[in-house]
């Protein structure tokens, strides 16, 4: 979606910036420069990393290959950081990862309410409405209200268990694995894999219409 | 501090409102991209931590805190910290233009190439501390309910409410502490609690569902 045919009117964590802010932001950064603090090159490989590099299809490859390989689930759900690691995922916001299993009769929901903590290694930088001030007040309080909000149902009796992320824990949704798909490779399976399911707000996608078993 | 950003259980914020995954944006301007660099830059330097970062952001009045977008935010903590440790003075913030003396001499700044080394090293917090943990899985706990007034990962809809202990993370850097500077270990826990616990008296009791907050031993007590 392009900036100038996104309007809102209603006051969610995001706002179209001013030009000041531009204007404020690149004198900033030349100051910056200037007293030698900051090398403009190393900002560009920042923003490229995570712009294009660190993303959602990392943590849809854990996913996908726990769902294909009890083992590596097991690894998985016992020691999420090292099993991640494993597949190359480390680094920054995700020193400390616990991955936590959705299942018949439970739910996990993942928020952080003081401010954006998010496993980034494996689902890149939060969305918007992750960091918004609606879904941090609201997840812990009434996350089957959230949920809906998702188009999210989910049983009467499965029990919701919603993470918040006060610590630098963080936390992964194992989303179930869908019914049809005994034959999909690793990459099939890895593409009914959304961000939204990893956070638990969605579940993972279904086998196309006509499909599913 | 219970200021603007600890928001856990607030009504009233409106709906979520979410853009559809498939056709969403990293950022959504060219600003944002250059203040989430620069202060990954900045904190690079090493002359604050990932909480005196978080505090920074928190200190503004709540108004400015819930009005600000997400990145607006980021820049507000990250000139308050330029100046607080003496990168820049406020003259140069104001104006934009460098008085010249190089503020700190020994900062280093970030290279290109080490960029890649230095998200992949990341920022570990677990340490071996003396002590064993005060807490076992199925503990009941209550949370302090005294508010710091300084930076706390403890929010205000858990304190004073009872829980019980689910997993010893082992220990980890204490957030509250690291904010004013100081790296030291206390051992963490994953403290689950039900949603009549803590929203009895809320309209907002659906069926019942657990809310599992990660908090250290200093927030909490036997119950």
């Amino acid at each position: 979606m392009a900036d100038n045919d996104h309007s809102h009117d209603h006051d969610h964590d995001h706002t179209e910036p001013p030009g000041d802010l531009e204007l404020k932001v690149k004198a900033l950064e030349s100051l910056l420069v200037e007293k030698g603090l900051v090398d403009p090159a190393a900002l560009d490989v920042l923003i490229e990393t995570y712009e294009h590099k660190v993303g959602p299809r990392n943590g849809a490859q854990v996913v996908a290959q726990a769902w294909a390989q009890p083992q590596f689930k097991e690894w998985l759900l016992r020691d999420g950081a090292a099993a991640i690691a494993s597949l190359g995922f480390t680094g920054r916001q995700g020193e400390h990862l616990r991955v936590v299993e959705n299942t018949t009769t439970v739910h996990n929901l993942v928020v952080c309410t003081l401010c954006s903590c998010y496993p980034w290694p494996v689902l890149g930088l939060p969305p918007v409405w992750y960091k918004s001030a609606p879904y941090r007040s609201r997840a812990v309080s009434d996350p089957r209200g959230v949920l809906a909000e998702f188009g999210t149902t989910l049983d009467h009796d499965t029990e919701i268990r919603v993470w918040d992320s006060t610590s630098e824990m963080r936390y992964l949704v194992l989303p179930q694995r869908p019914q049809g798909t005994q034959d999909w490779t690793q990459a099939q399976l890895a593409s009914l894999v959304s961000r939204n399911a990893m956070i638990g707000v969605e579940k993972a996608q279904q086998p196309e219409d006509g499909t599913a078993a | 501090m219970s200021g603007g950003h600890d928001l856990g259980g607030l009504s009233g914020l409106g709906p979520i409102a979410p853009e559809p995954e498939s056709n969403e944006p990293v950022f959504h301007a060219e600003w944002e991209k250059r203040v989430f660099a620069l202060t990954m830059a900045s904190g690079s330097l090493r002359r604050w931590n990932l909480d005196e970062s978080r505090h920074a952001r928190e200190r503004q009045h709540p108004a400015d805190y819930l009005r600000n977008s997400y990145y607006e935010n980021w820049l507000a903590g990250l000139e308050t910290l330029l100046v607080e440790k003496g990168l820049l003075s406020a003259k140069e913030l104001a104006t934009g233009v460098s008085q010249g003396e190089v503020s700190d001499s020994e900062a280093a700044p970030l290279r290109a190439s080490d960029v890649p080394q230095v998200l992949s090293r990341g920022g570990p917090v677990e340490m071996v501390i003396e002590g064993a943990p005060c807490f076992t899985p199925g503990d009941r706990v209550r949370v302090c309910s005294q508010d710091p007034r300084a930076h706390t990962r403890a929010p205000v809809y858990v304190r004073g409410r009872i829980g019980r202990i689910k997993a010893h993370h082992g220990a980890h850097v204490f957030a509250d502490q690291h904010a004013r500077g100081q790296r030291e270990g206390r051992h963490l826990y994953s403290v689950a609690f039900s949603s009549s616990e803590l929203w009895a008296s809320s309209e907002n009791r659906d069926t019942e569902f657990k809310v599992m907050v990660d908090l250290w031993e200093p927030h909490l007590e036997l119950a």
